[in-house]
Formats: C-alpha cells, structure tokens, sequence
C-alpha cells in the first residue's frame, strides 16, 4: 500500500482502537483527549514517514507514538496523581502505567466502548453518530454524509453526547451480568440502525454505504466473540446483516440505480454471506425469547430463496404478522400486505390494503398500484400517480415513471 | 384512542379438533391479528389454554376447585386481545374478522379497558 493510501487506511483501522484503549485508561470524561492524542499520533506519522520512509510495522510505530502521547498528557495534566491518588509517586509515571495496546485489551476497551456510547441516557442519533466516530473512525464529514447534514450539526451533536457521558458520569465498563440484557438492548438498536443507516442511506457515496454497513457487522461480531455477550438476539441480529449484506453487489446497477429484488441478478448474491447467515440464525435459535431480529432475520432468510412458492410467501406472512404484533412500522405493514397478496391472492391484500390509511406515504401507494396492476390497470395508474406526486428523491419517483410506463 | 378487550368465547370448550384444523385456526387468528397490528392497533393479547384449567367456586363458604371450565358452565373463554380504537365501533368491526366467529354458538365480547384515570 501507497503511504497516501496507508495512513488514511490506518487511520480507519486503529484510530478507534487507541480512542478505547486509553478512555479505558483514563475514564471517559477524558474521552476528547484519547481522541487528540489519537489524533496527534497520525498527525506525526504525517510528519515522519514521508521523511523517514515508511517503518517496518506501522500499527506498532503507531501505537509507540500513541503511549509516548498518553504519557506525556498524563504528567502535563497531573492526572495521573488525581486519579490513583497517592498510591503512587508522580515520577514514577512510566515505569507503573501500562498502555496495554495488545489485540485482547484493545477488544475488551473496543466492547467497553461500544457499552458506554449506547448508554440509555444518549439520544439514539447521538449514539450512532459517537459510535461512527470514536468505534469506526470515520471522519465529520464521512459522517455528516452518511447523514446528509452538515458538519456543524454533526459536531454540536457528538459535543452534546460526549457532555453527556461526562455529566451522566458513564463509566467505561463491561456491564455486570445481571445488567447485561437491558443494557444490550440500545447497543443492538443503535448497530441495527446503523446497518441501516448504510443500507438504506440515500447518500451516493457507494463505498461509505458499505463501510457503514460493515462496521455495523464488525461491532455486532465483536459482542459474538465475548461469551456473555454472545446471546440469541446478538446472532440473530448479525444474521440479519449477513442476508441483507449478501445483496450489495446485486441491489445496485452500474449507473447506481436500486435494483428491484425481483429483477436482481441473482449469481451476484454473496453465498458465504448467506451462510454465514444461516449459521448464526441457527445459533439464535435458543432459549425462550422470540425479538424482532429473530424475525427479521428469518423474513431476509426467506428471501435469500429467490424461487416463489405459496410455502416461503406463507411463512414471510405469518413471520410478518409475529412481528408487527411485537413492533408496529409502517414498512412491516406495507410488506405483510404483499406477502399477503403472494400467499393468498390479491383481492385479500387489497382489502387488507385499503385499510392501513398510510396516506402520506409513497410506498403506500405504490403497493396499491401493484396490487391493483394486476385487475384493474386504471386504478393502479391512479395509485402510481399519487405514489409520484408523494416521493422525494430521484430515485423513487424515476422507479415510479417506470411502474407506470410498463402498465401501457 | 380507546383501549378495547375482544374476548373470543367457546359455546363447547370441550370440542376436540385435529391438529391440523388447529394450525389452520392458528393460522387465521395470526392473520386476523396481523390485520390489526399492520393498522397500528393492536395492543396485547394472549390465548388461554384449557389444558390445566380450573374453576373456583364456593360451597357453603368454603372454595370448592373442579378441574376445567366445563360441566355445568359450558361457555368458555378460549383468549383475548387488546386492539386500539376510536370507537366501540371500531372495536366490532375489528371483533367482526375473528376466526373463532367461524364455529357455530361461538361469541365475542367487546369491553372497554378502564382508564387508570381515577374515574373507573
């Protein structure tokens, strides 16, 4: 790798793990200085390798860097004796603090981390956005984005949560196991929003898509791999994402249009991603306790089946119907009435239609239009039409223009 | 919004259906049910099993404890769910789709939840 490639690239990989290591370290009310000293360390790699040329191991050179930083913040900063008060004489600070960078700690912080920045007291936008920065190492602006907002509302944001941490005084900590369930719940919600985030995302950055989507992968792994974190709900959740993910190549054509599930090619879908799917949805099936990722991983399994039969369309329906009693969204709606549609008949989902009154919404509509395409061409014009009029971007009311061209 | 009780009620708890005539009831009452949480309105529900049932009555002041809601109460109540709605109106036409409607003498009776407001 090129040294302009190397650092960017680095940058990626290890900024977050330094971040955690030393906010493990220091506390997370120190969190903005693990974050210059990470910062810092980049900074002189800038500043050293294009005179001195590349060094042998980068991440160790990286990580020298990063500990000589810490420690010398700690002496300037006298925090050292505040926070380990007495114990210790402050000219001892090199031989006695250990900056543990090894692969286990950097895991243990990273995992840490990922508990703290999902903490119940953070808004749900604020966890992604901290989780995106100090866990994945993107950049404001990468960030800014993914979200389509600017870098000032990304920067008051993250400010705001990090003053939270602070004044909420979360600690940096594996909950205990009594805490475990009610603390992952947030972290889940915020990785599934954050798979979503990339998947859904109408930013045309086509690389940052997937880099969202496979960081979401990577933090949901990274609870895999603790065993008191490796739990039903956590593998079916990373289930989910291995399905979805499957689809990358397939869903996009070369111009960057979304292509439809029915007419995507599907020689492009990823099999070891299918797989590892299955596997971990397998996995999930223990214990007692049904959560909406068991059924949407076992909604996105079905789909991994690209065949129509009355059996899979069945089975979505009634996994739909499991769902939305557990979570209301319009979307699942809209779904369960076109799994109801290919599972019964059309006359069915259109009276099931009629009734979700979703009368602001353009996928609304354009279920309509492709339940009514197939019995009443006028109608289905008409609920195309309203459908256009509803959408926003490009994209949606370019598919709609296509829907209605084909009625002719 | 108002909350309403549908209570499904057997005319014959005793009745005994083949498995698969349960897994299609089953069937039909996901979908019945899936019909109203796709609108937003449901609430809760449960089915009530008659396998261990017990009946509770007194006898000369004392509980007496027989086994199942049957023999001289016939009329049984086999679930109930708790749907959103405006109106009890509303509420009967959601009570009108339930699949246990479908078996001869069979009922259901639609009741408002009390509001924990202090006034029921």
């Amino acid at each position: 790798m090129q040294q302009k490639e190397l650092i960017p690239h680095l940058f990626r990989t290890e900024f977050s793990k330094i971040v955690a290591v030393l906010c493990k370290l220091l506390g997370l009310e120190n969190i903005q200085a693990a974050e210059d000293i990470a910062s810092d360390s980049f900074l002189s790699a800038f500043e050293t390798w294009p005179y001195k040329g590349i060094p042998e191991n980068p991440t160790a050179w990286l990580y020298v860097v990063a500990k000589n930083k810490a420690l010398n913040h700690i002496r300037r900063n006298k925090l050292f004796s505040q926070k380990i008060a007495g114990h210790l004489k402050n000219d001892s600070v090199e031989e006695e603090i250990e900056i543990d960078l090894s692969e286990k700690n950097i895991k243990d912080g990273q995992l840490q981390m990922l508990f703290a920045v999902c903490h119940p007291t953070i808004p749900p936008e604020a966890q992604i956005g901290l989780a995106l920065r100090i866990l994945c190492g993107f950049g404001i602006d990468e960030i800014a984005n993914a979200f389509l907002t600017n870098k000032e509302t990304i920067n008051k944001r993250l400010f705001r949560a990090k003053e939270k941490l602070r004044t909420e005084n979360v600690r940096i900590e594996h909950p205990s196991s009594n805490e475990i369930l009610s603390r992952l719940e947030p972290v889940l919600s915020t990785l599934y929003l954050l798979f979503n985030e990339g998947y859904y995302s109408e930013t045309n950055d086509a690389v940052l898509r997937e880099d969202l989507c496979n960081e979401a992968m990577r933090l949901n792994y990274l609870l895999i791999e603790n065993e008191s974190t490796d739990l039903p709900q956590v593998n079916a959740l990373y289930a989910l994402m291995c399905f979805h993910a499957s689809r990358f190549a397939a869903r996009k054509n070369s111009n960057g249009e979304i292509v439809l599930y029915d007419e995507q090619d599907e020689s492009l879908w990823n099999k070891e991603l299918i797989t590892k799917g299955a596997l971990h949805l397998s996995k999930s099936s223990q214990g007692n306790k049904l959560s909406k990722y068991h059924l949407e991983a076992s909604i996105a399994y079905w789909h991994t089946i690209k065949t129509d039969s009355k059996e899979k369309w069945e089975n979505i329906l009634q996994l739909y119907n499991h769902l939305l009693q557990l979570e209301y969204s319009p979307i699942a709606a809209l779904n369960r009435t076109y799994a109801l549609a290919k599972a019964r008949n059309i006359k069915e989902a259109i009276t099931e239609a009629v009734k979700l009154q979703l009368n602001n919404n353009h996928y609304y509509f354009t279920l309509l239009g492709e339940l009514y395409k197939e019995i009443d061409n006028e109608k289905a014009k008409d609920n195309f039409l309203k459908a256009h009029s509803l959408a926003v971007t490009a994209t949606d009311k370019h598919l709609i223009e296509q829907k209605i061209d084909a009625l002719q | 919004m108002e909350q309403y009780a549908l209570i499904m009620r057997h005319e014959d708890g005793m009745k005994v259906a083949s498995p698969e005539q349960i897994q299609e009831w089953m069937k039909m009452t996901m979908d019945w049910i899936g019909g109203i949480a796709a609108q937003n309105k449901f609430v809760s529900g449960t089915g009530l099993p008659f396998a261990d049932a017990k009946v509770i009555t007194t006898k000369n002041g004392k509980p007496v404890v027989t086994n199942g809601p049957f023999g001289d109460i016939k009329e049984t109540i086999g679930g109930l769910i708790i749907v959103k709605a405006d109106s009890v109106d509303e509420a009967v036409e959601f009570a009108k789709g339930c699949p246990v409607l479908m078996g001869e003498g069979n009922s259901l009776e639609v009741r408002k939840i009390a509001k924990d407001d202090g006034v029921h």
